[in-house]
């Protein structure tokens, strides 16, 4: 049986990323990390050992830090030019939880306007939170790209 | 006032299209002069598609795309390696899909044609309809010339195109440095990245000899590196240089203290890689060992540029595919050692996600300066690209070369001497 109330924390805390990503509050973003956490976009959709495989991105807390650093400087002549990011994240499941952890599979539906062309990517997301007083922090954020596997455009933003 | 370039007839006088400082715009964006260079350029010169570390094993395969050709490129069962068109000799269809894997056969999924790793037709479904029509062996997958050169293949559908080596000519001593960077190991690719950008291929071809770009469009990834790093990429003041190797391609020296990656081996480990010298250490490599794969983690100071679809640039192969005159595909493939440490070929791919690909701190701003390179060119009808730098100031390399200043664009005149080489036969 769904545990509905962990479902709608997950969901919420979930939304309330995406938001934040969309709305360009990274210092407050970097915040929802454990020290530990890694952020990953793997090119093979059935990739696990991340660290062994080349991903698009696979950044601890210090890449983290400079990805955002490159998005707020200003010096990055392509994290100018896209205007705006909407991300609509749903179809949430709960894959795992214990009293520590737990691990859920969302879909996020992603689009991107860049010198006035709309452009999507639709990836599944799987989140896997540490459960600390009454939050959530994330230990590990896994964006399978639809279309990881064949070609992507250049992304000057964070997914 | 100049007269204005008619475009209809420009298309069969390239002469006039390819000046030694300045190349005509519409290089860029006609449709036709697109239509000319895959013909006369990617059908009739030697292409990469390939390094032979991606096909290590029996029934190992990879497609790649020559012009608009898509090939296989398969290992059969006596380890030969072959470049196979992809389409089945019976109605077209492609017999392979997929960037890479492994399989015993090719399988045509229109009628149930099989194939053999190399190429031989070994099944036909309900064959007695063709009896006294054909053999099987009449109808192999047509299989293409290829050579290979330190790993790296090319394949060509040239039949009596001068062979690989003398294509490569002066490029060859570069290649030679350019695979030690496996640290000890045999060089292996690890994974590309892939992306597409709206603009036309050459644009991609001139930036892998750019170093003027490089302080402007890559400012955060210099911001995003340690002082001692930055310092090495500061390179448009240093002693490096660009050199014309003949057949189109260039050498761009960036750090020239990184060319010989056996070289100085007794230097400080860098800030940056200490932890990974301390891991490496710790797993009893002698510190030869260590030294050697810590020099070699970074990659080669130099860029090769390759005429007309491969870059040995610096830490990686950059392959381009020509989509149609105003879009392009690259690959970034990354590299490391076959059998290395997986401390060391996770450095690799680690600063190789740190710079390259559609997410990397470095791509993305290429692909925006490209972008706008081709919206650009758009704007006038008779307008010309200046590969004018550094011009006056050439000298000749020990090697005999025509050689320039590091951010001259030496390997851009070089390669489109050979552009209007091959378009004007």
């Amino acid at each position: 049986m769904t545990d509905l109330n962990l479902l709608n924390q997950v969901t919420a805390f979930i939304n309330t990323e995406a938001d934040m990503l969309d709305f360009d509050e990274y210092q407050a973003w970097l915040n929802l990390w454990t020290d530990n956490g890694v952020y990953v976009v793997p090119i093979d959709p059935n990739e696990t050992d991340f660290a062994n495989t080349l991903n698009f991105a696979y950044d601890k807390a210090d890449m983290r830090k400079l990805r955002v650093a490159r998005l707020e400087s200003g010096e990055a002549v392509s994290t100018q030019t896209t205007d705006k990011t909407v991300r609509a994240m749903s179809r949430f499941r709960i894959l795992d939880s214990n009293d520590t952890h737990v691990t859920v599979r969302c879909a996020m539906n992603l689009s991107e306007c860049r010198h006035g062309n709309l452009r999507s990517y639709p990836a599944d997301v799987t989140y896997t939170l540490l459960k600390a007083d009454n939050e959530f922090r994330i230990e590990e954020k896994v964006i399978r790209l639809q279309n990881s596997d064949a070609y992507l455009s250049s992304i000057g933003y964070i997914l | 006032m100049t007269d204005m370039i008619d475009v209809k007839p420009v298309v069969a006088d390239y002469e006039s299209l390819i000046k030694p400082d300045k190349v005509h715009t519409s290089l860029y964006s006609h449709p036709e002069i697109f239509e000319e260079e895959l013909d006369k350029i990617f059908n009739n010169t030697w292409v990469w598609v390939g390094h032979e570390s991606e096909v290590p094993d029996v029934g190992s395969y990879k497609t790649a795309m020559i012009g608009r050709h898509s090939v296989i490129v398969s290992r059969d069962r006596k380890k030969n390696i072959h470049v196979l068109l992809n389409r089945c000799r019976h109605r077209a269809a492609t017999v392979c899909e997929g960037k890479k894997g492994k399989t015993k056969s090719f399988m045509c999924p229109y009628h149930g044609w099989g194939y053999s790793l190399d190429g031989a037709l070994r099944a036909v479904p309900k064959p007695e309809e063709y009896e006294g029509v054909f053999e099987k062996s009449e109808l192999p997958l047509v299989s293409l010339r290829f050579e290979t050169y330190q790993g790296l293949i090319f394949a060509t559908f040239k039949e009596d195109l001068e062979p690989l080596e003398d294509f490569l000519g002066g490029a060859k001593k570069w290649i030679d440095l350019f695979i030690k960077q496996g640290g000890g190991y045999p060089l292996k690719v690890l994974g590309d990245h892939r992306f597409r950008f709206p603009g036309n291929w050459k644009i991609q071809l001139e930036n892998t000899t750019d170093a003027y770009h490089f302080p402007i469009v890559h400012k955060s990834f210099v911001s995003s590196v340690d002082d001692q790093t930055a310092e090495v990429f500061d390179f448009l003041d240093g002693e490096g240089h660009v050199e014309d190797l003949g057949n189109g391609h260039s050498v761009m020296v960036m750090i020239p203290e990184l060319v010989d990656l056996d070289n100085d081996l007794e230097a400080a480990i860098p800030e940056r890689f200490q932890a990974l010298a301390d891991e490496l250490a710790a797993e009893g490599h002698s510190d030869l060992e260590v030294r050697r794969m810590v020099r070699a983690v970074g990659g080669s100071g130099f860029n090769l540029n390759l005429f007309p679809n491969v870059a040995c640039s610096m830490a990686f192969f950059r392959t381009l595919v020509p989509i149609s005159v105003n879009e392009t595909e690259i690959h970034h493939v990354a590299l490391g050692g076959e059998g290395a440490p997986s401390g060391f070929n996770q450095m690799r791919m680690r600063l190789h996600e740190h710079f390259q690909g559609p997410m990397g701190f470095g791509t993305p701003d290429d692909a925006e300066a490209w972008e706008r390179v081709q919206k650009g060119s758009q704007a006038g009808s008779d307008e010309w690209i200046l590969l004018n730098r550094g011009q006056s100031k050439l000298t000749t390399s020990p090697d005999g070369n025509v050689s320039g200043a590091v951010c001259s664009e030496t390997g851009m005149r070089a390669a489109y001497q050979q552009w209007k080489k091959m378009m004007t036969v």
